[in-house]
């Protein structure tokens, strides 16, 4: 284990105790956001399983990005812009959740994990706008918010992934 | 001839943009999407079966026009309406693409053009790069690889048409197609997303004078060929040996 990893693991542990309480004081999705909706298929909700998805969504997108960018491969599954499409936390106001905000989906498991990634710095952290009809209506993750609940498989993950 | 980014110009090619946006409007653009052979699948890698390049004639481009530029700004979300990039100087903002204006001073004869990053063979840009960000795709387009990009500018340096700009303001909303965020350099990418979905790139579809052609310069049959072999077409700054994939007529 290099001292980068050791290091990263600390702080993952001390993100533990410190997002403890901030995400035992959820109490239950926004008020008028719609209900979590389950994908068509719930055994490939996501582009991959998603356990798979929670140990190497970072590897299969960093991989995706070289190849789209340098080689002009475009494929959907591993695109980022898809993933926004789809993971998507609408807001009462009508707003999505943006990045660093803890109801993005990406922003959710990287604060608590101490995280932290660049890519919405140039990439847009809120679905195409053009899309959002279609992104709204097979949104698993509209409202998602931590609750005590997930603390436990959650950290399971962020150790198996080690 | 590259001295264009004073505010003078900035609020001349407002205007004009505004101009050429009603302008766009009315005439259908369109007719000429057919000419593009049918889109790679999506897996497939870009090759270099195929070199893109654009010829531009200058003689139909209009003084005072400026659709190109309004299309490509809200393509990528460059330019006078971009929401973030408000306290950077004028000289400092991106120009992916502008109106070039040359006058003969002897016969007062004046031409305009477009001038944007010319996909070089062999690029400056990609030799000074310390980083392999500036990079050249097997199909001729050149981009910047905003992922490795630091942000040092000897591209920006190397570049004989002073194609590439430096954003230095942080960005939100960015367009889907077009990830930009501060300390990167960026250029025209040729529409890559477009041309890698079988589409033209935005400059031209939008010109109402249809001054551009779009193509294959490795296919003999495309219109963009057949167009150099029978008229031809001159790069800027030829003595250089760069072997642009953009081309003149009637410089
Ligand atoms: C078609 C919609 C869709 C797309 C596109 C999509 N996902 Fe998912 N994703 C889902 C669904 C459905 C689930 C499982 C249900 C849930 O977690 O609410 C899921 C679960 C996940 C999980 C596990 C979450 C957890 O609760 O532990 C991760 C991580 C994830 N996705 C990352 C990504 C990434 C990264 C991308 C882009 C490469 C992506 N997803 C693209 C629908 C999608
Ligand atoms: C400095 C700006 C910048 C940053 C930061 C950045 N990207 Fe990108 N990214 C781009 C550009 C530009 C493209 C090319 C878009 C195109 O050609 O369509 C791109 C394309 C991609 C693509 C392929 C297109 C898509 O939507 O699937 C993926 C995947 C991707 N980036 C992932 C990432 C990830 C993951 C991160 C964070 C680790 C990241 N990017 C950070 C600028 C950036
Ligand atoms: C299930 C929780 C979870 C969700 C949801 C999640 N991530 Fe992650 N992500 C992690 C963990 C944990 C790591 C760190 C893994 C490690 O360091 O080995 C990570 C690492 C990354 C990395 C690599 C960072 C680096 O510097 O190595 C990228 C890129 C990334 N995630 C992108 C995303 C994007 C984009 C999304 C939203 C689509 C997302 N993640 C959603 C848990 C998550």
């Amino acid at each position: 284990m290099t001292f980068g990893q050791l290091s990263r693991q600390c702080l993952m542990v001390a993100g533990l105790f410190l997002a403890l309480p901030a995400i035992a004081d959820d109490t239950g999705p926004l008020a008028g956001v719609p209900k979590p909706r389950a994908k068509a298929n719930p055994e490939f909700g996501c582009v991959r399983p998603e356990e798979d998805m929670r140990k190497h969504h970072m590897q299969y997108l960093l991989h995706h990005r070289d190849e789209t960018l340098r080689q002009g491969i475009r494929t959907k599954q591993f695109s980022l812009a898809e993933c926004v499409n789809c993971h998507i936390t609408p807001k009462p106001d009508g707003q999505y959740a943006r990045f660093g905000e803890k109801e993005h989906f990406c922003s959710s498991c990287h604060t608590y994990a101490a995280v932290h990634i660049d890519c919405f710095e140039c990439h847009r952290d809120t679905p195409d706008p053009e899309k959002i009809q279609e992104s709204a209506m097979h949104n698993p993750h509209a409202g998602l918010k931590l609750t005590r609940k997930d603390v436990a498989p959650l950290s399971a993950t962020v150790g198996e992934a080690r | 001839m590259d001295k264009k980014t004073n505010p003078t110009d900035q609020a001349r090619r407002r205007f004009f943009g505004q101009v050429a946006a009603v302008a766009s409007l009315t005439v259908a653009p369109g007719i000429i999407l057919q000419q593009v052979a049918h889109a790679r699948a999506p897996e497939l890698p870009a090759s270099d079966r195929q070199r893109w390049g654009i010829l531009i004639n200058t003689n139909k481009c209009a003084e005072g026009c400026d659709a190109c530029v309004t299309a490509c700004q809200d393509e990528f979300g460059w330019g006078p309406d971009s929401p973030n990039e408000k306290h950077s100087a004028p000289n400092q903002k991106a120009q992916w693409i502008r109106k070039v204006k040359l006058t003969d001073k002897q016969t007062g004869h004046v031409q305009t053009l477009p001038l944007m990053c010319q996909h070089c063979e062999h690029p400056p840009c990609v030799d000074v790069c310390p980083t392999g960000a500036s990079m050249k795709r097997a199909d001729g387009i050149v981009l910047v690889d905003k992922h490795i990009c630091i942000g040092c500018r000897y591209c920006m340096m190397a570049c004989p048409y002073k194609a590439r700009s430096f954003v230095h303001e942080e960005l939100h909303d960015q367009k889907v197609n077009a990830p930009r965020g501060k300390g990167t350099v960026e250029a025209c990418t040729l529409c890559v997303q477009r041309v890698d979905a079988g589409r033209q790139p935005a400059c031209v579809e939008a010109c109402p004078e249809q001054a551009m052609i779009f193509g294959d310069l490795k296919d003999p049959e495309s219109a963009i060929s057949r167009e150099l072999r029978e008229r031809g077409g001159e790069q800027i700054r030829a003595d250089l040996g760069l072997n642009t994939g953009i081309r003149y007529q009637g410089l």
